[in-house]
């Protein structure tokens, strides 16, 4: 605590007349929305030159005060300098001005454009009254070149690998003459081998006199990379630290505001028969490619398989094919030895599979129905919910309150719309309606996207419970902890294919990293010796 | 046999070719308005509306005056009107686009019902008020067969394969097509490197106002020099399906409608062929024959083609 | 009800309300602008909705089939589509209908009514459902190929009349439908017969209703509106119930048409749909899709078209009831607009 004292009262200190120290100053920044103050008094001070994290977990406003700074959003008070320089921005034109740039989680490319289409978009060559394509493509490779960040200029957005994607908007704010550049959850998409080549080119940018704004979640990386660092919990700033002089544990407890338990404890369970297989699966993504390329697998009643990898890897059409949602080209899924593929989720549904969906507002939840109407989704037209072909409201709203009491969903209300409520209500009404329905198997996509420790930590328990009741339960996470500390076996997915099976206690973070790379399993270990 | 070389005959008549081409005009403006407005990311159902408003301006302006151009100038006043009103409805409101579409069909065709008694003390039909003659172009009509087809013609045939030489150097050549092309696809995107969302909305909903009263002008005084009401006929629908079908290319679009043109000039024609020996009553539903291609069409090709990913789904900026 | 209930009431039929209004007022200012008073041109248009017995009987008669088209619009927007069929849809059933009720003199009453209800019904329902039928499978938009249809109805129907199903001289008709095949009357007022049509609206606003919230079905086709992807996930059939929606929808339209001849007409003309499948959008908009609400916009719309009649005779065009309906469907469409004036009305009040 001392410490942490300490060092904000270092950062208050030296020389307020002095701000050329200091490339971004945000002080005393407070942005309100509806129902929620998402910054209260926020102050940062960015040093120039330095690589700076900011840390904090969903909802404690590091992407408010982030996009206050790039001009999406404009502050109810407080100040911004940049470089000593008081600036009030109306828009991202003022900022980029300013020398600003950023990198945002969702990458903001236009799919159909090509790359050097996209880096110059709003602030286009022109030759005359036309747009100067030879020209934009020229400066594109330019910046490339200097920098060493490797694109294809002539290359459409859509056709691109991630990494890639990543490079062009890093080129992007180069193009602009971006001196501070801001990359939001920047590692979420890669691969830790790829995490490792954009930690390089931060470096390299840095030894060019930029400045880099680095907002994350994942405590190693920002250990590894940062010079400096500020922790934010509820909209407030909780501490200022010095990489060198902190620690994981001490940067998590300003984070959360109590000692985290970082690991569950799972307890050993015996798996009985196999409730599931996939066998040779192939499935075509919404451009008519290939995204599942023969994959085959096990789930048995009572384990949790975890199925690792980076986003875009084909996990999303695997899920989709094998809960009804896509149609799968070839191969077979069955459960307990029946072949459902390409059956409708109703035939899946009830045979006793359920889904935690990924997207749970596009997919687990009418946004414009009561809590009610959401909960019976997928068994509506069963006993007790229905009596033929009418609905039997009261029992409907009898077993409404039971679920939202059982897995805490806040505000207790059941008229109160699926839309209104806060994404770890949601997801807990979701999960509360899959786990009720009382499934042979589950799959669970993504569960804890987004949603604060409390809410993490209460699905995780649940999930572990459905193991302990010999539910069946495929788990697919973009989160390697949540799937080192969950599953019993994991898979690794890269490209549609499986790279290799381990369990958590015989496998290391690097081996996993290595698969969802693109290494199959027997190249790693055969190498290793 | 007799019926089958009456068929053929038709192919080789150039009177065919010519009225395929100037079916086709007011499809090739409505479907290069269709893209102007959905590339940007408004879906605008409203042209049937503004082709017929553009054919009822045009004809009142002729009769105020005597001077056809200058009807033909306010018929793009009032495609103008009438689009910045769709546009302010889905871009500034961020309502739902195809009802207001609908909405500003039912206003266009109960203000031109509505005027016809006080202006022209008629319901139903005008009188012959003006009409713009086809011009005469000297040496292309001198060539044999193809004089016969663009040698003597409206001149808004002319305009709008210029139109679409347009249309297409603007969206892929400049810099605004760019924005343009940006904004359908990812507005947050263009938002963010500083591109006026809603500004290059207006402008594509404006343009297509532009083209679509062009379509209507040329109904009413490019070729019959009155007005009838409901005279729009479906020509805004059917120049949607060769949007679709042209792949939300100027370009495409236009061969899209000269597509629909050479069938809608087939069944005309068939019509009046002595050669086929039915009653005139069931020869009319021959007429049936574009609308059900568009219902063909617009099935088969949707799965296909791909529209502007932010195609009719209002840019709400998060404050 | 309680006051918060009163007050989301309030709330939900404020929009719509003061759309009508505001169309109102400015239809009042296009009316002034061809020089004729507005406020003597509504107060004609009241008169001859309401203002003697035979005129309140021709506004319910003119409500009848507006209740239908109305409730078929409306419950294609809770089901997530949009279907201006109801026109082309209206007409195919009464043309269906006519066909073969024309024959039916040798039933009695209790069968060739139902009977011919069931047929209108039926060519309805198949008419909407080949615009479903391709939304669910090609993904094409009902807007475009209902359209499509309501011309091609319009070809259909003018070459029946003139063709297969002429009959005298004038303006082509078919033939009058068995007698047996006729609504009762209900009220009898000078020359205007309000025949039992009136109750079949109303009780199929009530099924409106009553399938909506009560049962799976309804359950289900609301779901599909909402959220296709969330209702596939939760294991409904998408394509079943948006083809299913466009049926029922289509199954009211027709039931107009059939009423319509039945109980008006008794034999098909081409003036018999006469833009009432259009109206019912305005009227789905200004009910807010509610069975409910949808009555009483039907006849608000009913009553302008009946009150029309008497303006003409001051110089104002009929037409200017479709203005009216554009501006109120423009203003619900983009709610917003009209939300803005409710605010800023309840901070100065």
């Amino acid at each position: 605590m001392d410490e942490l004292r300490k060092d904000s009262r270092h950062s208050k200190l030296g020389g307020h007349d002095d701000h050329s120290e200091y490339a971004v100053e945000m002080i005393e920044i407070t942005k309100r929305f509806p129902g929620v103050l998402a910054n209260d008094r926020v102050t940062l001070r960015i040093k120039k030159g330095e690589i700076h994290a900011i840390v904090g977990e969903n909802g404690a406003g590091k992407s408010t005060l982030m996009n206050q700074l790039y001009g999406l959003y404009h502050p109810d008070s407080g100040e911004i300098r940049i470089f000593g320089q008081k600036k009030v921005f109306t828009g991202p034109r003022d900022a980029i001005k300013a020398g600003i740039g950023m990198v945002h989680q969702h990458f903001m490319l236009v799919n159909t454009l090509t790359v050097a289409e996209n880096v110059v978009l709003g602030n286009e060559p022109v030759k005359g009254v036309n747009f100067d394509l030879r020209k934009a493509r020229q400066e594109v490779k330019e910046l490339s070149e200097k920098y060493g960040l490797y694109v294809d200029v002539d290359a459409k957005i859509e056709d691109i690998p991630v990494g890639m994607q990543q490079r062009v908007e890093i080129i992007k704010t180069l193009y602009r003459g971006a001196n501070i550049i801001i990359l939001d959850e920047p590692t979420a998409v890669l691969t830790p081998q790829e995490v490792e080549e954009l930690f390089e080119i931060m470096r390299n940018l840095q030894k060019s006199g930029k400045t880099i704004l680095f907002i994350s979640h994942k405590l190693n990386e920002v250990m590894e990379i940062s010079d400096r660092i500020t922790v934010m919990r509820g909209g407030r700033v909780t501490a200022e630290l010095i990489t060198k002089e902190t620690n994981e544990r001490e940067i998590a407890r300003a984070m959360v505001g109590r000692d985290v338990v970082l690991k569950l404890d799972k307890a050993p369970h015996t798996p009985k028969e196999i409730v599931f297989e996939v066998k040779d699966l192939w499935v075509k993504d919404n451009r008519h490619l290939d995204a599942v390329k023969g994959v085959s697998f096990q789930v048995r009643k009572g384990e949790i398989v975890g199925i690792a990898g980076v986003a875009g890897n084909g996990q999303t059409e695997l899920v989709e094919a094998i809960t009804g949602l896509r149609k799968a080209e070839k191969g077979q899924v069955l459960f307990e030895g029946i072949d459902v593929t390409n059956k409708h989720p109703r035939v899946l549904r009830e045979m006793g599979m359920t889904h935690i969906a990924e997207d749970r507002l596009k997919h687990a939840l009418i946004r414009q129905f009561p809590a009610y109407y959401n909960v019976i989704l997928g068994r509506h037209y069963k006993r007790p919910f229905a009596n033929g072909a009418f609905l039997n409201h009261q029992e409907i709203k009898r077993y409404t309150a039971e679920l939202m009491e059982e897995f805490d969903v806040r505000p207790r209300i059941i008229e109160h719309l699926g839309g209104n409520f806060s994404g770890g209500n949601q997801q807990k009404l979701v999960v509360g309606r899959e786990i009720k329905a009382g499934p042979k198997f589950m799959v669970v996509a993504q569960p804890t996207r987004g949603l604060d420790v409390g809410a993490i930590e209460f699905i995780h328990r649940q999930i572990l419970r459905m193991r302990e009741q010999d539910v069946g339960i495929l788990l697919i996470s973009m989160e390697l902890e949540e799937i080192f500390s969950l599953s019993d076996r994991i898979l690794v997915m890269y490209e549609g294919q499986i790279m290799g099976e381990v369990r958590p206690e015989e496998t290391t973070v690097e081996e996993v990293g290595l698969m969802m790379a693109g290494k199959r399993l027997e190249e790693i270990r055969g190498g290793k010796r | 046999m007799r019926v089958l070389t009456a068929i053929l005959s038709i192919f080789v008549n150039p009177q065919f070719y010519k009225i395929a081409l100037t079916a086709a005009t007011p499809l090739i403006f409505a479907s290069l308005g269709g893209v102007f407005s959905e590339i940007t990311g408004v879906v605008n159902i409203a042209l049937e509306g503004i082709i017929l408003m553009g054919a009822f301006t045009s004809v009142v302006f002729t009769y105020l005056t005597g001077n056809v151009w200058f009807g033909v100038l306010m018929a793009i006043v009032s495609g103008i009107l009438l689009a910045l009103l769709h546009a302010w409805g889905s871009i500034k409101w961020a309502g739902n686009q195809v009802v207001l579409g609908t909405a500003i069909i039912l206003l266009s065709q109960g203000l031109t019902g509505f005027l016809m008694e006080p202006i022209f003390g008629q319901p139903g039909q005008t009188d012959f008020v003006g009409k713009v003659d086809e011009i005469t172009i000297p040496g292309l009509v001198d060539i044999p067969f193809l004089g016969q087809v663009i040698g003597e013609i409206s001149p808004f045939v002319y305009i709008a394969f210029g139109c679409v030489a347009f249309g297409w150097w603007l969206i892929y050549k400049t810099k605004l097509g760019l924005r343009m092309r940006s904004v359908g696809e990812n507005p947050e995107a263009a938002d963010t490197l500083g591109v006026n969302v809603y500004a290059i909305r207006y402008f594509g909903v404006i343009m297509s106002g532009v083209f679509a009263s062009l379509a209507g002008a040329y109904l009413s005084v490019g070729e019959i020099g009155q007005f009838k009401e409901l005279m729009s006929g479906g020509r805004g629908f059917i120049g949607l399906a060769a949007m679709i079908i042209g792949k939300w290319n100027p370009v495409g679009a236009m061969l899209a409608s000269l597509f629909f043109g050479l069938f809608g000039a087939f069944s005309n024609q068939l019509q009046s062929l002595q050669e086929i020996t039915v009653a005139a009553n069931v020869k009319s539903l021959f007429d049936t024959i574009p609308f059900v291609l568009t219902i063909i069409v617009v099935a088969g090709f949707v799965g296909k083609s791909r529209p502007p990913a932010a195609d009719g789904v209002p840019y709400e900026k998060s404050e | 009800m309680k006051k918060p209930e009163m007050k989301k009431l309030l709330e939900s039929i404020a929009v719509p309300v003061l759309a009508v209004l505001i169309a109102l007022l400015i239809s009042g200012f296009i009316i002034l602008a061809i020089g004729k008073n507005p406020i003597k041109a509504y107060g004609v248009l009241l008169h001859g909705a309401f203002g003697s017995k035979q005129a309140i009987i021709d506004t319910l008669i003119k409500t009848t089939p507006l209740i239908l088209t109305g409730l078929a619009v409306g419950f294609g927007f809770r089901a997530g589509v949009f279907n201006i069929g109801a026109e082309g849809q209206m007409a195919m059933g009464a043309l269906m209908a006519a066909t073969f009720a024309s024959n039916f003199g040798g039933l009695p009453p209790a069968v060739a009514i139902p009977l011919t209800m069931l047929i209108g019904m039926g060519a309805g329902a198949g008419w909407a459902a080949i615009a479903g039928f391709l939304k669910a499978k090609t993904g094409a938009h009902e807007v475009v190929t209902t359209i499509m249809l309501n011309w091609i109805t319009t070809y259909v129907a003018s070459f029946m009349v003139t063709g297969p199903l002429a009959t005298g001289s004038g303006t082509p008709k078919s033939p009058e439908i068995a007698q047996s095949a006729q609504l009762p009357i209900l009220m009898r007022v000078g020359a205007m017969e309000l025949s039992a049509g009136i109750l079949i609206s109303i009780a199929a606003a009530v099924f409106m209703y009553v399938f909506l919230n009560k049962t799976t079905t309804g359950y289900e086709i609301k779901a599909v509106g909402f959220n296709p992807y969330a209702a596939e996930y939760g294991g409904i059939s998408v394509a079943k119930n948006v083809v299913l929606a466009m049926a029922i929808s289509g199954a009211l339209a027709g039931l107009a048409g059939v009423t319509e001849l039945m109980g008006v007409h008794h034999r098909f003309l081409g003036e018999l749909s006469g833009g009432k499948g259009f109206d019912g959008i305005s009227i789905a908009l200004i009910g807010q899709n509610n069975p409910i609400g949808i009555i009483f916009a039907a006849l608000l719309i009913g009553a302008l078209r009946t009150g029309s009649n008497e303006m003409q005779f001051m110089g104002v065009s009929k037409y200017i009831v479709i203005i009216v309906q554009g501006i109120v469907i423009f203003l619900v469409a983009a709610d917003r607009i009209v939300k803005a004036i409710y605010a800023r009305k309840k901070v100065k009040a």
